[in-house]
């Protein structure tokens, strides 16, 4: 079979051109058997990962269903948490709210800086910089999310009062910037800032590795064609290298959906009596950090069901992020296969 | 159009521009130069975090590392209070839990990424990759938790640094799988199908032909990858707690690392703590470091040469 | 042959890495100052206890104290929180818990209790054994303002935020002659679930006269800002003009804050190792026997008794089931009970057992077996 795993082909089986046996056993020269072993190895990894997948998704549902069904509020509208008692009262809404902007305002500042310091490093630097630049870029995914959260508390937080002040001075008639009177350290524009900062290399890592694959015709045709320097990245680098950005913005962006230490070290957390509010100015709580921060009071199953039920979302939700990209990537493909 | 009224208003209006005879407007070579200019400030502004961390975690952590307790001892005995101890208990345990996360991740990565590009069609192919994009996105949280249930509910086990490897493990895998299908899919064709026609089979064409030529990249995505799992706290949180003292057993009692030890020592207001947050963090970033550049000079060492 | 080559590097990294690893070592009674005056049993071996956080420094300075007497002697106690003390006891995984408060003997959900199920765990009935007394401060942290009394009730206002201003007319009212500014008030909870929340809200419910309308619990349920963990909530009023947190005394000293007076009724009692142990004496035992759980008197309006407290237990097998294990445990829990140790921990922020309790919390560890 021509699409066997094996490596065999029709060929195989087929009497060659001037009509001679295909050669068999031992002395095939097919390497049939280190085909079959390597093959078998490679397929048995990849049926692997399908079952740790699966395991962690079964796993995840098992455990939340019984506490969902105790629940007295509507899982995914209420903004309430209170897993525990005779009465749980447990929703998501507060939780994907604050997981989903921080994400989205890390994903707006990092895929653009991403993207254009990946360009830099490829087409603009200078050669004896772009190797050194390249490294140092690496050198930010060095740096442990704890000590992100750690530093961004510490250090860099009280500069960004300023710069939420202004905010909140100038555009606080938007719903978005209103201030509520968080400490600036702590509010989700923050968290999103540094979330920002931790996703960066990754972005850039995969789309300079693509950028720098883009063949050279492609680029000196453009350039021969009169097309300036932009120009060219425009035509010839930038739709070559789409599906590796894309894919290395969704690896971001899961980071940054599942980060868990600078958010649970940075973001304040809302008050169960706290109003609703659309500001990127005030606390909240992720599913990540949530879980991670009680993590030591799982003390009965219905508490711990409530809370992998949070992880079961937010699962769901990297599952939904990431199909989505892949329907991007396969309409756009331009790898050799 | 355009083009047209424009020649027929410029003579009467302004002198003739001569860099339209080059092909380029103004307005052109004002867009690129100014590209250049975001590229470069790009560059410049992601820079400033990573130099103002390094500088933080320099000033504040350097003197730790430059004390030689601090790679040879443990914080056994020592409070919070006090100077002294050191760090080794930590990065020993660190490094240990990342080589036996690498040695468990990289071969299963790399054969479910040979597997995607070079051997799987059809439905299991695609069912396959789909699995490593959720296995991407599963939070480090997640699988830490996904593997408590499993160690410890259900097997009943110890929480041994061991289950740590495995929540880790889980991390790795898709980080390395993805990072070797593309570096294995951006290896020419021709080079494939020249290999085939000299007669050699196709496992091995993908080990000597395949896998050198994309060795760089693999390298870079499995250092990629130890980057994000030696410094992921959320399962050594759940799985492996701190301890003061050294441990050389996976199989077998608490075992330190640097992240838990910055988790440990940052709840504490105390100089002599926040002194060893920094230095641990310091030490935990130069450790990748280092890894990096190693990797670059292992991948360098074995491209394929033309 | 490159993969050969690969194989042999890994490898050769990863054999690396744990000869380097072999290298390090345990400080043996490092520092080598102060042999102690006291005869401690030692033990040579290792003992494991998870919880309280509450507790921490408390415990790390008896452990210290003990490694320096013997250095055979190994104890790890990680302070991931009361309720992951008692769940990793239960399962056996440590081998005693720290927590903020005994063994429920109701049940949580439904299920087993506490009690019960440490109880099944042990094979004998566990016993919650006092050990460190915790006063939770109420810290602030506003310009100009060094000493601060708060009464019961203005405290339940302050962090229900009902009271918004630290120049409230009912703040000015307990604090004459005291000059506040108009700094808004905010408010820092504990964003997990935690023992030092329930014992604060439990004094709130109790003393406040019906100032405070929510039940105690674990979660915090007034105003404020949540922040992680003891740590964070006093960083937060570290840097935040105006802030105020229930918090462990050691951390308000660690930090640095303001640590409000309080006003039972009985006039205003600084927080003070003596206030706290004139309130833990006045405790009632709630245990049978050895098992020393104790009862707060929150309302207490005794002069000089400081109310606001937790006591840390450590929840121990009364009947071990390792024979060497439980003379480890007992050998360091009696010098933790020590009145050497226990007087050393003023200096951290805790307070020491007062005598009689002391004396109990020993019988009971003599007679663990």
């Amino acid at each position: 079979m021509s699409t066997s795993i094996t490596g065999r082909s029709v060929i195989d089986e087929l009497p060659d051109p001037e009509g001679r046996p295909p050669l068999t056993g031992d002395r095939a020269s097919t390497g049939r058997w280190g085909d079959r072993l390597f093959g078998g190895a490679a397929t048995s990894s990849g049926v692997l990962v399908i079952a740790l997948v699966s395991l962690v998704g079964l796993f995840l549902v098992i455990q939340a269903v019984p506490s969902l069904l105790n629940n007295n509020v509507n899982f995914l509208t209420s903004t309430e948490w209170v897993p525990s008692g005779a009465q749980p009262r447990f929703g998501i809404a507060a939780l994907l709210w604050a997981t989903v902007i921080t994400s989205v305002i890390a994903m707006a500042v990092a895929v653009p800086l991403g993207v254009a310091v990946a360009l830099f490093i490829t087409q603009y630097a200078p050669p004896w910089l772009s190797k050194p630049a390249a490294a140092i870029i690496d050198l930010l995914a060095a740096v442990p999310s704890i000590v992100y959260g750690f530093w961004g508390l510490n250090v860099a937080g009280q500069y960004f009062e300023p710069v939420q002040n202004f905010l909140n001075t100038y555009l606080g008639w938007i719903p978005l910037f209103k201030d509520v009177g968080t400490s600036a350290k702590s509010t989700l524009a923050f968290a999103g800032l540094i979330l920002a900062i931790m996703i960066l290399p990754i972005i850039t890592a995969i789309s300079r590795e693509v950028f720098a694959q883009v063949p050279t015709a492609h680029k000196e045709g453009a350039l021969a064609l009169g097309a300036t320097k932009w120009e060219m990245i425009r035509t010839a680098v930038l739709p070559f290298g789409k599906p590796g950005v894309i894919s290395g913005a969704m690896l971001g962006l899961g980071r940054a959906l599942g980060e868990t230490l600078a958010i649970m070290i940075l973001l304040s957390a809302l008050n169960p009596n706290a109003a609703w509010s659309w500001s990127i100015f005030t606390g909240g709580e992720t599913f990540a950090s949530k879980i991670a921060l009680n993590a030591g009071e799982f003390d009965s199953p219905q508490k711990t069901g409530a809370y992998i039920a949070a992880g079961l979302v937010l699962f769901i939700l990297t599952f939904v992020v990431n199909a989505i990209a892949r329907i991007v990537i396969e309409r756009r493909k331009a790898f050799t296969e | 159009m355009s083009t047209l009224t424009q020649a027929a208003v410029e003579p009467s209006t302004t002198p003739p521009v001569h860099t339209d005879l080059t092909g380029m407007s103004g307005r052109r070579a004002f867009t690129d130069r100014a590209a250049r200019v975001v590229m470069w400030g790009a560059f410049l502004l992601a820079c400033i975090p990573l130099v103002w961390i390094l500088v933080s975690t320099l000033v504040k952590g350097g003197h730790m590392l430059l004390s030689g307790s601090w790679w040879s001892l443990s914080q056994n005995g020592i409070t919070s209070r006090v100077v002294g101890g050191g760090a080794a208990h930590a990065i020993q345990g660190t490094l240990m839990q990342a080589a036996v996360t690498a040695i468990m991740s990289v071969p299963i990565g790399v054969l479910t990424a040979i597997y995607l590009v070079e051997y799987g069609r059809g439905r299991l192919a695609k069912v396959v990759s789909f699995m490593v994009d959720i296995l991407t996105g599963v939070p480090s949280i997640v699988a830490a938790l996904f593997i408590y249930a499993l160690w410890v509910t259900t097997f009943g086990f110890q929480r041994v640094p061991f289950a740590v490897t495995l929540a880790l493990t889980l991390l790795m895998i898709p980080t390395i799988v993805r990072s070797t299908e593309e570096m294995l899919k951006l290896v020419p064709n021709e080079l494939r199908e020249a290999s085939y026609a000299l007669g050699v089979p196709k496992w091995r064409t993908i080990v000597s032909i395949v896998l050198p030529t994309a060795f760089s990249g693999i390298v870079t995505g499995v250092l990629l990858g130890l980057a994000r799992v030696m410094g992921e706290t959320a399962p050594l949180i759940i799985l492996g707690p701190y301890t003061k003292s050294m441990a050389h057993d996976l199989f077998n009692g608490l075992m330190a690392t640097l992240p838990t030890m910055i988790n440990q020592d940052r709840t504490e207001a105390l100089q002599p703590a926040l002194d060893r947050v920094w230095g641990a963090a310091l030490t935990l970033i130069l450790l990748v470091f280092v890894l990096n550049l190693l990797g670059r000079f292992l991948g360098r060492f074995s491209k394929v040469k033309n | 042959m490159k993969t050969t080559r690969i194989g042999q590097l890994a490898s050769l990294a990863v054999i690396g890495s744990l000869v380097l690893a072999g290298c390090g070592s345990d400080n043996t009674s490092g520092s080598g100052s102060s042999s102690s005056p006291v005869a401690v049993d030692c033990f040579t071996g290792t003992i494991n206890a998870e919880g309280s956080s509450a507790q921490k420094n408390a415990i790390e300075e008896a452990i210290a104290s003990y490694g320096k007497a013997c250095s055979g002697a190994k104890i790890n106690y990680n302070p991931t929180g009361s309720g992951a003390g008692i769940k990793q006891f239960t399962a056996g995984q440590v081998d005693f818990a720290g927590s903020d408060s005994a063994l429920k003997t109701t049940a949580a959900d439904g299920g087993q209790t506490e009690a019960a199920k440490a109880e099944a765990y042990c094979g004998a009935p566990a016993w919650n054994i006092p050990m460190v007394t915790g006063p939770i401060a109420v810290a602030y942290n506003l310009k100009g303002v060094d000493k601060l009394v708060l009464t019961p009730a203005v405290a339940a206002d302050i962090f229900a935020g009902k009271i918004t201003a630290w120049n409230d007319p009912a703040i000015a009212a307990v604090n004459p002659g005291v000059t506040l500014p108009s700094t808004a008030i905010k408010v820092f909870f504990r964003s997990d679930e935690s023992g030092t929340t329930e014992n604060f809200t439990k004094y709130l419910k109790a003393a406040a006269g019906g100032k405070w309308a929510a039940e105690p619990a674990k979660k915090w349920t007034g105003a404020g800002e949540g922040k992680e963990k003891s740590a964070g909530v006093s960083e937060g009023v570290k840097s935040t003009d105006g802030g105020v947190t229930y918090v462990e005394w050691s951390y308000a000293k660690d930090n640095k804050l303001g640590v409000a007076q309080i006003d039972n009724g009985g006039g205003a009692v600084e927080l003070t190792g003596a206030a706290v142990g004139k309130a833990v004496a006045a405790a009632k035992q709630v245990g049978t026997g050895n098992d020393l759980a104790l009862k707060l008197d929150y309302t207490t309006k005794e002069a000089g008794a400081y109310p606001i407290l937790l006591v840390t237990y450590e929840i121990v097998c009364s009947k071990g089931k390792d024979a060497t294990k439980a003379k480890s445990i007992k050998a360091f829990l009696k010098h933790f009970a020590s009145a050497d140790v226990q007087k050393s921990l003023e200096g951290i922020g805790y307070a020491p057992l007062p005598t009689e309790v002391e004396t109990k919390v020993l019988a009971a560890i003599d007679a663990l077996s």
